[in-house]
């Protein structure tokens, strides 16, 4: 119990201390599969100089493909107005992960499809429920993150789109 | 243990002086599901004595460069009713260091793997099942070149606040062909191969047990153009164990599941067969302890409350099973699709028992691989229709008509099996810009068990940060009790970028939540529901 304690106090002073300092944060190194079974890894993902937003989802979450259907109708202009990238990690396990690609064919989904069915990815990203979407900076900061989707999330995904690809042509 | 929580503390300290003004990335989540129960007669709802309970895990990781250390802190004070209560107390349920560059990733202390479909390995943290069955021991990945990998891995495993008495060696590799020759093909060949070994010693007076028992896997993904083939095969020497009533009897698994993936049309077929292969680190084990695999099943994850009233559980000791699915979407401006598409679904799902003759030489019984049992254990047709009609208006639909064999996939006596058909409509009327209202009504309708259900559901967004959830279940006819009964349930919640804060109050059935073949048998209860969770 005493080593407990002692712990606890170590790691959260520790904590406090880093908190203070800027938070540089580059995506953490997980190998994701592509829907032809290559492998890729995570520091891959920001190779453009581009936004990117990471969408984690599933085929059994029902706000995930809510989220998905918008931003796909959306995409198109949102890629010539800002370039921005999506990214869609589905974090369907093995029961579930061979019905992605039918899934995502069937719906016409354009953007990029990744799997992470074991799931370090998403606790590498410390992704509790989804769906839970994150922008990206072409230098690996996370600029907004947001957990759930109602509709109309989309409007605010998009104001900080803009926002963040206008900085970088500045 | 101590002496690993002490080397990852001095590494932690050793990180935070060694860094510089930047470099440093300290990330975690936490969470927060509680409920204050009342006792409710109707529904046999009981309080537990000390009437509130409360699951809190907190997680975080510290990454530097190639370096990443991480530790989650869970209290159970004590756990919601339906969790294990051996989770009652409070610890650091998980730490672990790691280096990870392009080439080898290196693991020390608790760690989540799974090799393939995790037909012989798949370790994984569920909250929602109060499942963990992470190792703890090493792990080393190498990535020798673009589409190669090569992983070891020895541990024991998490048994609720300490670790299982068996020790899991495993190792997997896997070679994408044309990744690693780096050639142009038109037809992707992805070939893997797993070795996993248990070691437990035979502490039985009276039989004499294998103590080192192995499984071996190996698979196969071929894609080309629209159509991708992902199969795997396993085997298990002989495991005498709680599971199998201590026969000694070799198992096996297969599992295929093909696809066609085109524009606007999507086919996925599914088989399985499993005989006795449930494998664990502990033989005397049973429920959801310290299982080493994880068989996948063929029926999907459902995403509506009532589908979730006869979930399938996959059954290790044999099971036999075929699926279909098919997606088609009719374009824009067709006919059949309307100004935006139309999506239709059509799926078929049979699980059968596999093929038992008796015999009394120890080995308990023999089966003939291709002849399924007479049994069903479930059976499935649905359709579903996706509509959009206007920029502002969805629909869905679904039929089902489910097939349940309650006492083999739950494992009871007398209940028998249950024919159901189950009706859904879920609307979404985006009002403007902010607003949106979400309904569903569903309905299932079966003459055995629980009888009928009726249910509505209305969530109304307001973008981005609020929900206003009311849902109601009635139900009728219930062969077990007399009197209909009301679920009602209100939440309100709230969402602030990666923050989520939920409150709310009614009624739950009692029923099983199931992800693959672990469930969790959740009680009813009456109360108070505050959740919480943070990333950050």
């Amino acid at each position: 119990m005493k080593k407990f304690v002692l712990l606890t106090t170590l790691i959260l002073s520790i904590l406090s201390f880093s908190l203070a300092q800027q938070n540089t944060f580059t995506l953490p190194s997980v190998t994701l599969r592509t829907l032809d079974g290559k492998t890729i890894n995570t520091a891959d993902l920001l190779q453009d100089s581009t936004p990117v937003i990471i969408d984690f989802w599933a085929t059994w979450c029902k706000p995930c493909i809510i989220e998905l259907n918008t931003l796909n109708d959306l995409y198109p202009d949102w890629q010539d107005e800002t370039g921005v990238k999506i990214i869609a990690i589905s974090v369907d396990e093995p029961r579930t992960m061979n019905r992605v690609a039918p899934f995502v064919s069937a719906r016409g989904w354009e953007f990029e499809i990744l799997l992470d069915p074991d799931g370090q990815f998403k606790r590498a990203m410390n992704v509790v429920n989804i769906p839970h979407s994150f922008l990206i900076a072409p230098d690996g900061h996370i600029v907004w993150q947001h957990s759930g989707f109602a509709p109309g999330d989309e409007e605010l995904m998009y104001q900080e789109i803009q926002k963040l690809a206008k900085q970088s042509n500045e | 243990m101590k002496r690993l929580i002490l080397s990852m503390a001095a590494l932690l300290l050793l990180i935070t002086s060694i860094r510089g003004q930047q470099g440093l990335a300290v990330h975690g989540d936490f969470e927060i599901n509680s409920q204050f129960y009342n006792p409710d007669s109707i529904i046999d709802a009981k309080q537990p004595p000390q009437k509130i309970a409360a699951n809190i895990y907190g997680y975080i990781t510290l990454r530097y460069n190639n370096f990443t250390a991480g530790l989650r802190y869970e209290t159970y004070q004590n756990a919601l009713l339906g969790y294990d209560q051996r989770y009652n107390g409070q610890g650091i349920a998980h730490r672990f260091i790691q280096y990870a560059d392009t080439f080898v990733t290196v693991t020390l202390g608790n760690f989540y793997e799974q090799f393939g479909n995790g037909l012989v390995l798949r370790t994984y943290e569920n909250r929602a099942l109060g499942f963990d069955n992470a190792l703890d021991g090493a792990r080393l990945l190498l990535h020798p070149a673009p589409g190669i990998y090569l992983k070891a891995l020895i541990g024991h495993q998490r048994y609720y606040w300490t670790d299982g008495p068996g020790v899991v060696r495993g190792v997997d590799g896997e070679i994408n062909i044309n990744q690693a020759l780096n050639i142009d093909w038109k037809t992707g060949i992805t070939l893997g191969g797993s070795f996993v070994s248990r070691f437990q010693s035979d502490d039985n007076p009276v039989y004499i047990l294998p103590q080192n028992v192995a499984a071996f896997a190996g698979r196969l993904n071929i894609n080309r153009g629209f159509f991708n083939l992902n199969a795997e095969y396993a085997y298990k020497i002989n495991d005498p164990s709680a599971d199998n009533f201590y026969i000694y009897k070799d198992g096996s698994a297969l599992y295929v599941s093909m696809s066609y993936a085109s524009r606007g049309l999507g086919i996925i077929l599914s088989a399985n067969r499993y005989d006795n292969f449930s494998f664990r680190s502990d033989r005397n084990a049973t429920g959801n302890d310290l299982l080493i695999n994880s068989l996948p099943t063929i029926v999907p994850t459902h995403a509506y409350a009532l589908e979730n009233i006869y979930p399938y559980a996959v059954q290790p000791q044999g099971e036999m099973g075929i699926s279909g699915e098919i997606f088609y979407r009719f374009r824009r401006k067709s006919l059949l699709g309307g100004r935006y598409g139309t999506l239709i679904s059509l799926n078929f799902i049979r699980i059968n028992n596999i093929d038992k003759t008796p015999r009394f030489d120890g080995t308990g019984y023999a089966s003939r691989f291709l002849v399924p049992g007479k049994d069903i254990f479930y059976q499935e047709m649905g359709l579903k229709l996706e509509k959009k009609f206007s920029p502002h208006f969805k629909l869905k639909a679904k039929y089902v008509n489910l097939v349940y064999n309650k006492d083999f996939v739950q494992g009871l006596v007398g209940y028998g099996t249950v024919w159901a058909n189950i009706g859904i409509i879920d609307l979404t009327w985006k009002i403007n810009s902010h607003h949106a209202l979400r309904s569903e009504l569903q309905t299932l309708q079966s003459h055995q068990d629980l009888g009928n259900w009726i249910m509505g559901f209305v969530e109304y967004s307001i973008s981005p940060h609020w929900y206003f959830t009311i849902m109601e279940q009635y139900n009728y006819n219930n062969t077990h009790i007399n009197q209909p009964v009301n679920y009602y349930t209100g939440a309100i919640t709230y969402v602030q970028g990666g923050t989520r804060l939920s409150i709310g109050y009614g009624r739950q059935r009692e029923g099983i939540v199931c992800v693959g073949g672990v469930c969790r048998n959740v009680p009813a209860s009456n109360g108070l529901i505050f959740n919480f969770s943070t990333t950050f």
